[in-house]
């Protein structure tokens, strides 16, 4: 007997047999299994909430895809100052002691927001002299210039959102025309940002921006990480997640859309971050992750972990799984 | 036969696979009076959903990845597709709890539970994948939230939920493989090493006169190694 290999007398069974049929007991419960899966398919279907679109984002929540799109170029947004995979940055950067996995497998999908969300798909736009000037204009600037005029065309936009968040008036700096839909900013020293982001208003209104986010690579494309991204930044997937209660608070991944389980092995992956310290933690993924993987391992080396490999015989909840067993046993015994 | 050679590697191979699992074994006609419990159950009743899983799951493969949003019929499969995904991970959890609480380890069986549980690991990624590669609101909004756990430990360095094209792959190919190889090995261990039997069972029927009645010929070689 040592740690790894406990007292073991079980020894192999020598008694009685019983008659029994592998293949029929397979054949049937495969039968019964898809009947019951064909049965809560017939009345439970299952759910197909369409997508959203960059298009239908810029439609529904133009201030707030224009606001996105700002900081995007400005460099401020969530996938600009994220870090690896994406950028060099370190916005969402995680580690545990001195563990920065994070770190150590580098840039694999490299974005550039203000390249691939706003001058790369605005460069596509033909025919318009006066965006070709602004983007001229931009992109010969220093970079100090570029923040700067990015900046102060971001800044009323984030003003705008903070008063809807907190229910407050909302400022009368941003403004949406609603029967163009396009979105009008006040603020000075924007150089020819203001021109870009009613060119870039468009050209999402119109659905190209979707194509020019999916296709900047090559025709056939199965990558969504860019426009997926772009989406997350903004506030379109929240607003709808949250009115299908999926919100990382409620449980987020593990719940599906409509009344549907989802994926309900994960709870408890998702438990933990509804507790603190995780709840609130910079790291908490990351060490959710590490808890997780630990009590993975944990769970494949149950029959080498001391008291946890023991409790099955402390608490015999296997007399109720062998009773039949036991029951036939014990009158032999008492005669 | 072929007269083939002492030396060939297959005849090897067909006589340590015959040795360790001989066909009685393999499919054997008895099994221990003491397998009479609803938890055995969940054991086959996880392997036929997921033949369901796969049935249902290459029907939709057959028919590409968008099929089932613009038809009804295709709507129908994944309906089924889903459904007994549900089944399998229900089934699949009552199945490992039960044999937790059997010790179902015990008498050199390890093994067993060790490709069980890894088989429940393997199938957590395996589903996550077809959440993912639905194509719809769901997709959008569970990789964009698994991708932070997933970043902040690096693997989304190199298994990247927002690239539908890999995450169909790995669902439709590369982690059913790895699900069907561990519950290939699973139930060839299982039937190798018999069903665990209950916990004091020898020391119960050392005191039970005439328990220990022979086997019948033709099951006896199911009896647990």
């Amino acid at each position: 007997m040592s740690l790894l290999h406990p007292k073991d007398d079980t020894k192999p069974w020598t008694g009685r047999y019983q008659p029994y049929d592998l293949v029929k007991e397979a054949c049937i419960a495969i039968g019964v299994i898809a009947l019951l899966a064909i049965v809560a398919a017939v009345l439970f279907s299952s759910p197909d909430d369409k997508p959203s679109t960059v298009a239908q984002w810029s439609r529904q929540l133009p201030v707030d895809f224009v606001k996105t799109a700002a900081t995007e170029l400005d460099g401020t947004s969530g996938t600009a100052t994220y870090g690896p995979p994406y950028n060099h940055e370190s916005g969402s950067v995680q580690h545990f002691l001195f563990l920065h996995p994070q770190r150590w497998l580098g840039v694999s999908h490299p974005i550039n927001t203000a390249e691939d969300y706003v001058i790369g798909p605005l460069e596509t736009v033909p025919n318009d002299p006066t965006l070709q000037r602004a983007l001229d204009e931009y992109t010969s600037a220093p970079e100090k210039t570029q923040k700067a005029w990015g900046e102060a065309y971001a800044k009323p936009l984030e003003e705008d959102a903070e008063a809807e968040e907190e229910g407050k008036p909302l400022p009368k700096t941003v403004t949406v025309n609603a029967t163009t839909g396009t979105v009008g900013v006040q603020a000075s020293g924007t150089g020819p940002v203001p021109t870009m982001m009613t060119s870039l208003l468009s050209l999402a209104r119109s659905g190209g921006l979707d194509g020019s986010l999916l296709t900047s690579r090559q025709f056939f494309q199965t990558d969504y990480t860019k426009p997926l991204l772009f989406m997350a930044d903004g506030g379109l997937l929240d607003k709808r997640a949250e009115e299908q209660h999926l919100g990382g608070d409620e449980w987020g991944m593990m719940n599906e859309t409509g009344s549907y389980p989802g994926q309900a092995w994960l709870w408890l992956y998702a438990l933990w971050y509804q507790i603190e310290p995780f709840k609130n933690s910079p790291n908490a993924d990351i060490l959710v992750m590490l808890i997780m993987g630990v009590l993975s391992v944990a769970f494949i080396c149950v029959p080498f972990i001391p008291g946890v490999r023991d409790l099955p015989r402390k608490i015999p909840i296997y007399k109720l799984i062998w009773r039949e067993h036991y029951r036939a046993i014990r009158p032999r015994s008492s005669a | 036969m072929s007269g083939a050679p002492e030396n060939s590697w297959t005849v090897k191979v067909r006589e340590k696979a015959v040795e360790a699992l001989p066909p009685e074994k393999l499919l054997p006609d008895g099994q221990p009076t003491y397998v009479a419990s609803w938890i055995y159950v969940f054991g086959v009743a996880s392997i036929a959903s997921l033949v369901v899983i796969i049935t249902s799951g290459s029907i939709l493969a057959l028919k590409g990845p968008a099929w089932w949003h613009y038809t009804g019929i295709g709507h129908f499969f994944n309906s089924i597709h889903m459904w007994s995904v549900e089944l399998f991970f229900f089934v699949m959890v009552v199945h490992l709890w039960g044999k937790y609480w059997m010790s179902a380890w015990r008498g050199g069986r390890t093994r067993v539970w060790i490709t069980g549980a890894i088989t429940f690991l393997v199938a957590v990624p395996t589903a996550l994948t077809g959440y993912v590669s639905q194509q719809n609101f769901d997709a959008q909004w569970i990789s964009t939230q698994a991708k932070d756990g997933l970043n902040s430990v690096g693997v989304g360095a190199f298994f990247n939920v927002t690239n539908f094209g890999q995450m169909y792959s790995f669902h439709v190919l590369l982690l059913p493989i790895a699900v069907v190889v561990l519950v290939s090995a699973h139930v060839l261990l299982v039937r190798r090493h018999g069903v665990v039997p209950p916990i004091e069972l020898h020391a119960r029927l050392a005191i039970v006169p005439g328990s220990e009645a022979p086997a019948p010929a033709a099951t006896a070689v199911g009896a647990d190694s």
